[in-house]
């Protein structure tokens, strides 16, 4: 099947049961036990700095090892998975003095990422959708870097448009089924990269479906630039989301309430892939495939989900336990158009008619 | 409907930062003074505005400079950047530099036919790929609408243009021109009327769109005059509102209320704005002079209660609620409480600043407003630094046994 065949398929589904997506990269691949010389692999062997820990460039250095751990999902049971390059912008990986691959890591994640699913789709026939990874990056667009400097930004709306726009014209050629836009701490980043997603439309003459999940990183329930869940929401909603959701930073525990926030507005579907809990003094993740079961389980019932997953510290066998928790639990409905003028600051503020 | 739950579902846009209508803001722009522009914006806020206009449309001011610079500053001001934006320019590149820096559902104003309908779209699309609301000014081709009849007539083609390309009728607000009556030309005396008869059109066959618009416009002829402003404003407001007007660009710290006009001044200022009789400006005139407002305005009085408090509460307080306009001579009263200036940091600052770390762990302030408490902690601490320095250099302290580790 083709692109726009698996995602009417994929959202066929939607309509009957909630979907899954996989769960964190990292926390499996440490398994793998990886050194500086894997990271490097031959082709990067006389890099000028040290590039252990860019996970993203394991698709170009270690292709076998980013294709298992999509297979360990796929495995596991999900609908859809990510690509590996949360943090594949120009921005981030000048931190890797690495700008220049940029393009190709996003062009052969999405590659890996449609060729594990394509051998498990000609398997069963069921769809299973790449999700384009396109992180936040390094920097901020609402906040300075300077405490005494407030007016002063890292960067701009337009330098980063174009950084998420060339990621996302790697992940169209590489073949992603769907844009995800996650770990949004701060809207005005989001903002560009739906203003860079649409720039990349315009070019390719290819739509994909666009889904966003922002991250809560406090328990006063705000994104760290500020905005509540509703004010988040009203700022994006132009973008006729696929879907909308949270992810990371808080465990599931925290997590649900600001859920709950969102799936009370969002007119589209909400997804959920939390952390295994906050990392312990280990840098370990508490939350054990059984412990997450129980939040997932009662999510579903609740009516807050759409679509399940995990983020950091979670394991295909988190995803596995996650996946019978929401199986045969009936999917959230999505809110009803009100037809009134929805607007934003840190709040919401919403028409009377 | 009676008067008092008139602005029930009136949407208030704070008007005091625009340099268009308010000299003191224009003159705090040109003379670099942001911190004074905040204070503006804080007070229109604090008097009860739901959006924030903004607007730095002067000769002497570089535009996307400046709303570019006050909009990043708004953004780390959480008291003000809670409540959207109305971004507000009569240059498109103004509108956009603003755009990029807000990360809200903001409004944009304006859009508007005058350069014909490619431009109009092309804006329109972009607006929306922002993703802002947008305020369509009654304006085409031939020029600003006057009659009902063109006012009618524009809003509806830019309706149908905008709906048939997608754009949410809900996100369309529009300003069918509120113009100056009683200047004496005949031609003006129906201008608030036909107002009044576009706003009625628009929200009964626009599906979903609103009407907005720049009250104090109407009153112009009677600049100098506040009194007899104010009234004209409070009356034209009653009859826009029953109309459907639900936006209005006013002064949100003084709208007086209908039933507050003195009744004479009301209904001469009602006989113009309704054009109900051939002299009706003259008679406005007439008491225009000794006209004062009935009723009270309502300017809102900033609670200072707090700075009666003992000089370490006061630091507490300016601490928790990122104030630093006093943090200057409270640390200076605390120094001089204290034996040496590194106590005060040590004691008072450190205690406000354990407040705010309390308060943010149980979920009751989030990291921008933490982040403007540090900003003035580090006000607080850059004050101190001089004298802590200056006591370096003096010989020998006695290690002081009551030092607090």
């Amino acid at each position: 099947m083709n692109s726009d065949q698996r995602i009417a398929a994929l959202n066929a589904e939607m309509g009957k049961r909630i979907l899954t997506l996989d769960g964190s990269m990292g926390a499996y691949l440490q398994g793998f036990g990886l050194t500086t010389n894997d990271f490097h692999g031959t082709r990067f062997v006389e890099h000028p700095m040290s590039l252990k820990g860019n996970n993203d460039l394991l698709v170009l250095t270690q292709p076998d090892t980013i294709a298992k751990v999509h297979t360990a999902y796929l495995d596991a049971g999900v609908d859809i998975i990510s690509t590996n390059t949360f943090s594949a912008t120009r921005i981030s990986q000048a931190e890797y003095a690495l700008e220049d691959v940029v393009y190709e890591v996003n062009v052969e994640a999405a590659k890996i990422a449609r060729e594990a699913c394509d051998a498990f789709e000609a398997k069963d026939g069921r769809p299973r959708a790449v999700a384009g990874a396109i992180g936040p990056t390094t920097k901020l667009l609402s906040m300075s870097p300077e405490v005494g400097d407030p007016g002063r930004r890292d960067s701009d709306f337009d330098a980063m448009a174009k950084g998420y726009e060339e990621q996302i014209l790697g992940l169209i050629e590489g073949g992603a089924d769907i844009l995800l836009i996650e770990t949004i701490t701060d809207t005005l980043n989001a903002k560009s990269a739906l203003w860079a997603a649409w720039e990349a439309f315009d070019k390719t003459g290819v739509e994909l479906p666009l889904w966003i999940s922002g991250t809560i990183t406090d328990r006063s329930g705000r994104t760290l630039s500020g905005q509540t869940v509703e004010a988040f929401y009203n700022s994006l909603r132009h973008a006729k989301l696929w879907a909308i959701g949270l992810n990371c930073a808080l465990g599931p525990q925290d997590m649900r309430a600001f859920l709950a926030d969102l799936a009370r507005v969002a007119e589209c579907a909400v997804s959920a892939y939390p952390n295994a809990g906050l990392p312990n003094a280990m840098g370990a993740y508490d939350e054990t495939p059984h412990s997450m079961e129980a939040h997932y389980a009662e999510w579903a019932r609740a009516g807050l989900l759409n679509i399940a997953g995990g983020c950091c510290g979670t394991t295909p066998e988190h995803i596995e336990h996650m996946r019978h928790a929401v199986e045969g639990v009936a999917p959230r409905k999505p809110a009803a158009h009100d037809g009134r003028l929805k607007l934003a600051g840190l709040e919401p503020f919403t028409a009377a008619a | 409907m009676t008067s008092t739950n008139l602005f029930a579902n009136f949407i208030i846009v704070g008007e005091r930062t625009n340099v268009t209508g308010s000299a003191k803001f224009r003159k705090l722009i040109e003379a670099d003074d942001y911190n004074a522009a905040l204070d503006v914006a804080r007070q229109q806020v604090e008097s009860g505005a739901n959006v924030l206009d903004v607007n730095v449309d002067a000769a002497m001011i570089d535009g996307p400079a400046a709303m570019k610079r006050f909009l990043n500053l708004i953004a780390s001001e959480p008291d003000i950047a809670k409540i959207p934006l109305m971004i507000d320019s009569s240059k498109w590149e103004v509108i956009e530099a603003g755009l990029k820096c807000a990360q809200g559902k903001s409004i944009v104003n304006s859009i508007s036919l005058k350069e014909g309908e490619e431009a109009f779209l092309y804006h329109a699309r972009k607006v929306r790929r922002y993703g802002a609301a947008a305020v369509v000014m009654a304006f085409d081709e031939a020029g600003q609408a006057d009659t009902a009849r063109r006012k009618i007539d524009i809003c509806t083609r830019a309706y149908n243009l905008l709906t048939d390309h997608g754009f949410p009728p809900e996100d369309i607000i529009f300003d069918p021109n509120i113009f100056a009556v009683a200047t004496g030309i005949e031609e003006h005396a129906d201008y608030a009327k036909d107002f009044f008869e576009a706003t009625a059109y628009i929200r009964s066959e626009l599906k979903g769109a609103h009407v907005s618009g720049g009250v104090s416009n109407v009153s112009f002829s009677f600049r100098g005059n506040e009194p007899v402003r104010e009234a004209m404003h409070a009356v034209f407001l009653y009859h826009a509102i029953r109309a459907g007007m639900d936006m209005g660009i006013v002064n949100a710290g003084s709208l007086t209320l209908y039933d507050e006009v003195e009744p004479e001044l009301r209904e001469r200022v009602e006989d113009v704005l309704l054009n109900r009789r051939d002299d009706s400006t003259e008679r406005l005139l007439d008491i225009a002079e000794q006209a004062k407002v009935g009723g009270k305005r309502k300017e809102t009085e900033r609670d200072l209660s707090w700075r009666q408090k003992p000089v370490k509460d006061r630091l507490a307080h300016a601490l928790v609620h990122g104030i630093n306009e006093f943090i200057v001579e409270d640390t200076e009263a605390a120094r001089l409480e204290a034996e040496r200036p590194l106590h005060v940091i040590e004691g008072p600052l450190m205690d406000g600043m354990s407040i705010v770390g309390d308060l943010f762990g149980a979920g009751k302030m989030f990291l921008p407003q933490v982040v403007k408490s540090a900003r003035v902690m580090k006000q607080a601490v850059a004050y101190l630094l001089p004298y802590m320095e200056e006591e370096k250099s003096a010989p020998a302290w006695p290690a002081s046994p009551t030092a607090r580790s």
